[in-house]
């Protein structure tokens, strides 16, 4: 497995451990101008808590001497010697099943999968056994572990590399989903995900992990934690709701900014959290826009989208004005040609077009073939 | 299995076309492979830049530096053409070259011979060695046997009846269950299959308590979420029973390795059956406790029957036991239906594995008397003889008695008494446990999450709502 991925890791260009100062920005979240990659996020993030609780460990192939796939774990193996960062070998049921048992027993292990596409082959691990061991031992046996690594489509990596888990693990009560977008979202989301004391999946992705995202000092701070089961409301507006997650966050903002333009005024939620889902913040805001438009690059079948779009329908219909868009993966599995890839993802312009439709402003209508 | 397969159909068709060819591999002893441990702990990992220089390779790398090449592996001096001087240091110790082109053979050619300390009448065997087992260790190894045996008879026809919707018996398998578990400290945790009550009753989990949970009623651990025979309890150190073949085996290398980070005088042992070795979590379970050298049993129950599939059609190595080498992991084939051979197995397999913090496998041979469960009928695939030989000839029990008889410790008297006392004890239990209250509504809803999320407080809220709009309607056999 690790083959394959090692061609797609670009070898170079990664960023060292630690915060760029820059002075232009003007985020409204940022303080003192500082920013982060989410890598880093993440990175510093798997460092404090492991500095902050000796019983946590990480665990998978290639996090150890390699430093991560995608070194997210640079700089640990040193810090914290292979007892608690440990390469495993190459068996995804194995070193799932290992990590299950090491939370069984009082340890807090994080798994790294390579990707997620991976953890197909551990799952009965995830749901038949980190999933449900609390409930059918009746909290005689709680799981703390986090199983986390990039999600969802790459970048020219086809079909077996490159689909997103959110909906599949959402469906599975016992676990909580976790998906951060920027690096605020990856330091507290991940920390959160390590403290908490059941499984969490922790869907990180592997375009934004070199993506710099500014980062205020109170999410800097050790103690820094995001409260799991929340939203986050990344842009305010009042003509038309963009649900979005991960690395559709950025897209939905990027068409809020166009929309903007063209006198639309979109909200853009960042759900951070699959499983619980915060239907309060959601339904509250589409009470407020009455339009709805959801983002995923995952599969449209029984997908996040479609239940954001049940929970509206079931508590908030006489507030909807337009019918409930929804922007997902195209439903097939992921072409490898770029050209292809391109259009079986969803695209910036997609989603400004699904909200200009919401909003009964005139599209063209090629889009809808 | 050779006392009774080497007379079946099935197995002489696989006697028949091994080879008889004896490998380097099998003239190397036990565990001299092991001596590559390396004081890296866990496990070598080969360096990304090992390359060939002058037909050598050279490792390099931090965490392979430890290894020394060379005095890890004793070469096997059979092979006339092996030149110590055409050797490569590989990663894992030195290899010779050879101009011979072997390839190895599927088989050694001899079945490993299986250890047994009593013959099939109770006799100890002449010249065997092992720890003699005190008198009341040995009376309460046997009386936990019995009490198996009623156990799984009453229970057994408690789901025929209709009062329980599964169960599933040991019967046979008595000797593996106590004999293990008497050779275990409590602090040993045990991560069963599922054919393993007897070491829960061994660590005094009682008759209540085991109809409890068949019965699914409000006294239940499991808060009745799990299906009859799924025990589990904390205080016992044994983990709830997990349903899916061999999920057990690598989770318990996980709780070694727990284990061996807090230094802890305890090892894990874990079962399975033949079947579970097929599971493709058995060979990484393996393969993860010998790399991390966490201490763990793996005893699996060679039974002959995975449901309806003997080991026949399950696998063609010689059993379970010869697996071990290939991870690693030092091994030895028990006769499971002599209990001080398990017993002196196991004991010295938890000194090992605790003192040299490795795991060690153990294949008992066995035999499966009773059927799979209560959803199969076993005499629709196998032969009645075959279950009554080892119902009778074989019954480890029995055997068992006969020593412990011999020893003066134990007479008929005790065992009329005793049984009849047991039974009554286990018809009250269920009585008790049919009568008890089933689980609340409540606990439907709590042990998802440590704390419930929003959406299932809200399904709780809106269900107690709708019970009190509509009390005519809501079910009487359910608590609120």
């Amino acid at each position: 497995m690790s083959a394959i991925l090692r061609k797609i890791i670009a070898p170079g260009g990664i960023p060292a451990w630690g915060i760029r100062v820059i002075a232009s920005r003007t985020y409204s979240s940022s303080a003192g101008g500082k920013e982060m990659t989410v890598r880093d996020a993440l990175n510093s993030a798997l460092d404090e808590e492991m500095s902050a609780d000796p019983s946590v460990l990480l665990m998978g192939e290639e996090v150890g001497e390699y430093q991560g796939a995608y070194k997210v774990s640079k700089g640990l193996l040193d810090k914290y010697g292979p007892k608690r960062v440990i390469d495993t070998p190459i068996t995804e049921a194995g070193f799932t099943g290992m990590a299950v048992g090491a939370a069984y027993h009082g340890l807090r292990p994080v798994v790294e999968f390579m990707t997620f596409n991976f953890s197909m082959q551990a799952i009965d691990h995830i749901i038949n056994s980190a999933a449900k061991s609390n409930y059918m031992s009746s909290g005689q046996i709680s799981v703390p572990i986090v199983f986390r690594g990039p999600n969802g489509a790459a970048a020219g990596v086809g079909a077996q590399h490159s689909q997103c888990y959110a909906a599949w693990y959402a469906s599975c009560p016992g676990l909580k989903v976790l998906a951060p977008y920027n690096s605020e979202d990856a330091r507290g989301l991940l920390k959160a995900a390590i403290r908490d004391p059941d499984p969490v999946v922790f869907l990180e992705n592997e375009l934004l992990y070199g993506e710099s995202f500014p980062i205020s000092a109170e999410a800097l701070d050790s103690s820094f934690c995001l409260p799991i089961g929340k939203a986050k409301i990344e842009r305010e507006g009042k003509d038309v709701t963009i649900v979005a997650f991960s690395k559709m966050v950025g897209y939905a903002l990027k068409a809020a900014e166009i929309l903007a333009k063209e006198g639309v005024s979109a909200e853009v939620i960042n759900l951070r959290s699959i499983r619980p889902l915060d239907r309060a913040t959601i339904n509250t805001s589409v009470r407020k826009t009455n339009r709805l438009v959801t983002v995923e690059e995952g599969f449209p079948q029984h997908g996040v989208g479609a239940e954001i779009c049940a929970s509206i329908v079931e508590e908030s219909f006489e507030y909807l004005d337009a019918p409930v868009e929804r922007i997902t993966g195209a439903d097939v599995p992921m072409p490898y040609a770029a050209n292809l890839e391109r259009m079986a993802v969803p695209q910036v312009d997609d989603i400004v077009r699904a909200a200009k439709r919401t909003c009964y402003r005139s599209v063209p209508v090629a889009v809808n073939a | 299995m050779a006392f009774w397969l080497s007379k079946s159909r099935s197995i002489s068709s696989l006697l028949g076309k091994r080879i008889g060819l004896l490998t380097i591999l099998h003239e190397r002893k036990n565990g001299s492979f092991l001596q590559s441990r390396r004081d890296g702990v866990f496990g070598y990992k080969n360096s990304p830049e090992f390359s060939i220089k002058s037909a050598t390779f050279s490792a390099t790398g931090r965490r392979f530096k430890s290894s020394k090449t060379g005095e890890q592996v004793e070469l096997p001096s059979s092979d006339e053409d092996d030149d110590e001087n055409h050797a490569v240091d590989f990663p894992g110790g030195r290899v010779a070259f050879t101009s011979r082109m072997n390839f190895t053979s599927e088989s050694s050619g001899k079945r490993i011979p299986c250890f047994r300390v009593l013959d099939d009448n109770g006799y100890p065997i002449a010249g065997s060695i092992f720890e003699q087992v005190n008198k009341e260790v040995a009376v309460r190894m046997y009386s936990g046997m019995v009490t198996l045996q009623i156990m799984d008879t009453i229970l057994y026809e408690t789901q025929r009846q209709g009062r329980i919707s599964f169960y599933l018996t040991s019967t046979g398998e008595e000797a593996i269950n106590l004999a293990s578990a008497a050779a275990l400290s409590p602090d040993d945790v045990v991560l069963p299959q599922y054919r393993e009550p007897g070491v829960l009753l061994w660590r005094g989990f009682t008759l209540q308590e085991f109809a409890n949970q068949c019965f699914g009623n409000e006294a239940d651990y499991g808060k009745g979420r799990q299906m009859p025979i799924h025990y589990g309890s904390q205080k016992h150190n044994y983990f709830t029973v997990s349903s899916p073949i061999a999920t057990q085996l690598p989770q318990a290398a996980g709780v070694a390795y727990s284990l061996k980070m807090d230094k802890k005088n305890a090892c894990v042992v874990t079962y399975m059956g033949d079947g579970g070795t097929s599971e493709g979590d058995f060979h990484a379970a393996l393969n993860f406790a010998a790399v991390t050298e966490v201490p763990v049993i793996f005893i699996c129950r060679n039974n002959g029957w995975a449901i309806s599939t003997p080991i026949t059609e399950q696998f063609r190595s010689d059993g379970v036991v010869v697996r071990g080498q290939a991870y690693g992991i030092r091994s030895i084939r028990v006769d499971g239906n002599d209990a001080l051979a398990v017993y002196n197995s196991v004991r010295t397999a938890r000194q090992t594995a605790i003192n040299e913090q490795r795991p060690i496998l153990i294949e008992a041979l066995t035999y499966r008397v009773g059927h799979h469960s209560t959803s199969d009928d076993s005499t629709k695939y196998r032969a009645l003889d075959e279950i009554e030989h080892w119902k009778t000839a074989q019954n480890p029990v029995a055997r068992f008695r006969k020593w412990v008889q011999g020893n003066g410790w134990w007479t008929d008297e005790n065992e009329s008494e005793f049984r009849s006392n047991i039974r009554k004890q286990l018809m009250e239990a269920i009585q008790l446990a049919a009568r008890k209250e089933k689980p609340p509504i409540a606990n439907l809803f709590t042990d998802v999450y440590e704390e419930n999320p929003p959406n299932l407080v809200e399904q709780e809220r809106s269900l107690g709502e709708t019970i009190k709009k509509h009390p005519q309607d809501y079910p009487s056999d359910v608590p609120l």
